[in-house]
């Protein structure tokens, strides 16, 4: 063995074929209606991807995967992620998927797993509170046994996709009476009954998520996830199998939007701007911080490939990249001068407004799959030892 | 992909660690200080055959990769070696490649005697070589002057440069008589070369500048205490200590993928070569900044060991460049690829 940077051959087949997949699939009638809707998922495309082998790769050829490896699935993943496919929906599905597989019952993984993966239902994640965000222990949406079922009540805020999705992946409160972990429990709560209510809430980016709130619903017994109290356990698996994710992925798109303006314009002089020192300068370093966003992913892939879960590295990578974006897209709108603030929908917008557009849109990735002030205390405690504050 | 160096490859790494452990302890550092040189330790890297691993099997080396040779460099940056290292080996290896007797002759001196041979990374402005590295303990001096690719005796040292880094730099005047070794696109081609080795080598000792200045603040933050506990509590040092961590161990994995990629995918070495020494300086630097500040007063101390980190993780790469510069040769190589691309 020596050290080696190539992904290796089976990610490069899967890359291509992402690509191909891609080219067809991701029309630009399908980019303009993400873009007047906000919403990345698309039931279509989505099942386009399962016909195709795109969706779960990854996963056991048992549960209709193809037993792929990390890092194979990550170079899919990089293509889904830089071409801008609408892949929300299909992520939280997996995820929970994954949660139901590692913590589920038989029942669960024979009914649940095979929908989730035929690219029939899709699962939401129901985590995050009006007053419960980061301290996402400190939910406070009630579930009360009641026989062979559970009552629930409660609000969850930012329920991304629930207005598409058929069960939220919810995390509720069984016992008041205890320490905030240890009173916690996840359900799958079908979404399309009475008592839920979906109300839109629009963004900055112009992305919809939704607030949801839940009055007497009722769920059953059997769709309790773990057990009952033990949903902070629950919660726990659920987070690292989010920490192999791509990065780095909308600042490629971003860039070569950029080289291509750079190689395309001239300054007033009639000088291509792809001379020019300050250009050059600002296409350098954002390319060198993408370098880094993927190499730092590459390595969770990497990690989880020998066999260990990732931890850490997800987290130094999803901070990484988020925060490179959120630089990049600011700087690039500046290289741009005042047109860099000409949005999609304006003739002379560079590239649809992609800086402007992800100027927005970055500020959205900071915060969910926890913020970057979150990032830094697990790296600050768990990478550097230093002591809780 | 593999991130684990190879078996021999950690032996490479521990057998440099141990070396720099023993012979490189930061007293040293310190005691070559202003002039930023160690006669001593340069002896025991040439016996260590620090500069015979550059150059090829042929030209009497032990042919080691780029690869190889940033895993030392960055044992070398962890232990801020006060000696013209990365200068002496692309100057060894230009030399190996150039071929013709007399680059053969100066290798023969470089590898052979006590004679320090080094390279300037920019061609001489009105008759001058600026800030060569090494300069002021080297006996030739390597250099590109108007599509020729030259060599010549230092022929009284340099004066040297009082500098950040404490670094033996020194301005060269161009002797008329310096010998050409070769000329024309050959030349552009050999000094742009050893120009991207020098970057990634020197990508990779700001790596091990900035991993070790992040352990210098960590280790101070977990002991130090104020209000009754430790400053590694405060978010405020614990956030700066994690954003350097999160970009030091970025500077690894580019640094280390631009020394593999000069064998390995050629396309895109000189890319890589630019943009990691920018990442690696700038990721350097703050991590030792950040280390400093945290050290409160006693980091504007000469007696703590952060300021030495500090002000090389500045100074080194400043040679070639402000990292702008590195980023926006990067730039260049991708731009023209790109436009080959269509
Ligand atoms: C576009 C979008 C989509 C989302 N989709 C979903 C979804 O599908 N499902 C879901 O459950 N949630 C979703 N979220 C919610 C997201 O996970 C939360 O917004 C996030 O966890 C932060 O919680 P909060 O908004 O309550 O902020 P708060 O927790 O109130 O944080 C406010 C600020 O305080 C900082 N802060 C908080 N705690 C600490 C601390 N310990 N140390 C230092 N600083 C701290 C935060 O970093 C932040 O800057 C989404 C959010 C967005 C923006």
């Amino acid at each position: 063995m020596t050290m080696d940077f190539r992904l290796g051959e089976g990610s490069d087949a899967l890359r291509d074929e992402a690509r191909r997949f891609l080219d067809e699939q991701l029309t630009d009638d399908l980019r303009e209606q993400m873009h007047r809707t906000g919403v990345h998922h698309d039931w279509d495309f989505h099942k386009a991807r399962v016909e195709s082998g795109m969706l779960a790769p990854g996963w056991p050829v048992e549960y209709g995967g193809q037993g792929r490896d990390a890092l194979e699935v990550l170079a899919m993943a990089e293509e889904f992620q830089t071409a801008g496919a609408p892949t929300y929906g299909g992520s939280t599905t997996l995820m929970v998927a994954n949660v139901i597989r590692h913590m589920g019952t038989e029942e669960q993984k024979r009914l649940i797993v095979p929908q989730a993966l035929s690219g029939e239902i899709i699962i939401v994640l129901g985590f995050t509170e009006p007053e419960a965000g980061s301290d996402v222990a400190a939910a406070q949406a009630r579930a009360v046994r009641d026989g062979d079922e559970w009552v629930i009540n409660g609000q969850k805020m930012f329920t991304t996709n629930a207005q598409e999705a058929d069960y939220v992946f919810l995390l509720t409160r069984t016992n008041p009476e205890v320490a905030k972990h240890k009173g916690l429990t996840t359900f799958l709560v079908p979404l399309r009954q009475p008592g839920v209510e979906i109300q839109p809430v629009f963004t900055v980016s112009g992305e919809r998520t939704n607030l949801t709130f839940y009055s007497d619903v009722r769920v059953d017994d059997s769709l309790r996830i773990g057990e009952v109290d033990g949903g902070w356990e629950v919660m726990t698996v659920g987070l690292t199998f989010e920490r192999s994710l791509p990065q780095g992925g909308d600042s490629r798109r971003l860039l070569r939007a950029m080289e291509r303006w750079a190689l395309t314009s001239v300054d007033d002089a009639g000088r291509p701007k792809s001379e020019d020192a300050d250009v050059r300068a600002r296409l350098g370093r954002a390319a060198a911080e993408i370098e880094v966003s993927t190499l730092l992913a590459r390595r969770c892939a990497w990690v989880q490939n020998s066999g260990t879960l990732p931890g850490v590295e997800g987290s130094m990578a999803k901070l990484f990249a988020t925060e490179a974006l959120t630089r990049q897209s600011a700087d690039f709108m500046d290289m741009l001068g005042p047109d860099g603030i000409r949005a999609d929908g304006d003739p002379a917008a560079v590239a649809h407004g992609i800086a402007e557009y992800l100027y927005r849109f970055a500020l959205g990735t900071t915060t969910y799959g926890g913020t970057s002030e979150i990032q830094r205390n697990i790296i600050a405690q768990r990478v550097l030892g230093l002591p809780r504050g | 992909m593999d991130l684990n160096p190879s078996e021999e490859q950690q032996q490479l790494i521990d057998a440099f660690a141990a070396f720099y452990a023993k012979e490189c302890p930061v007293e040293r550092v310190r005691a070559a200080e202003p002039s930023g040189h160690d006669a001593e330790l340069w002896a025991s890297l040439r016996a260590m055959g620090a500069l015979e691993m550059a150059v090829d099997e042929e030209s009497g080396g032990w042919g080691a990769s780029l690869l190889d040779m940033a895993l030392v460099a960055e044992q070398h940056g962890r232990h801020l070696g006060p000696a013209p290292l990365i200068e002496g080996q692309v100057a060894a290896k230009v030399l190996a490649r150039t071929g013709g007797d007399a680059a053969a002759e100066t290798l023969g001196r470089a590898l052979g005697d006590d004679h320090l041979v080094t390279i300037a990374l920019h061609p001489p402005q009105g008759g001058v070589l600026s800030l060569v590295p090494g300069g002021s303990v080297a006996d030739e001096v390597v250099f590109f002057d108007h599509g020729r690719l030259k060599c010549m005796a230092v022929a009284e040292r340099g004066r040297p440069v009082p500098n950040t880094g404490s670094m033996p730099l020194a301005d060269v005047a161009v002797d008329p008589a310096a010998v050409e070794l070769v000329s024309g696109a050959e030349a552009e081609g050999l000094f742009e070369s050893a120009r991207d080795e020098w970057l990634v080598l020197m990508a990779n000792a700001l790596v091990g500048v900035g991993a070790r200045s992040l352990e210098l603040g960590v280790d101070y933050a977990k002991e130090r205490r104020a209000f009754g506990v430790p400053i590694g509590s405060f978010q405020a040092v614990a956030h700066g200590l994690a954003d350097a961590a999160t970009a030091v161990e970025g500077s690894k994995l580019l640094a280390r993928e631009a020394a593999w990629s000069a064998s390995e995918d050629a396309a895109r070495a000189t890319e890589l070569a630019c943009l990691s020494c920018g990442f690696s300086a700038e990721a350097a630097r703050e991590a030792s900044y950040r280390s400093l500040h945290y050290h409160g007063g006693y980091g504007f101390m000469l007696e703590f060991d952060i300021q030495l980190y500090f002000r090389r993780a500045k100074a080194w790469p400043a040679v070639f460049g402000e990292p702008s510069s590195m980023y926006a040769r990067g730039a260049a190589e991708r731009l023209s690829a790109a436009r080959t691309d269509g």
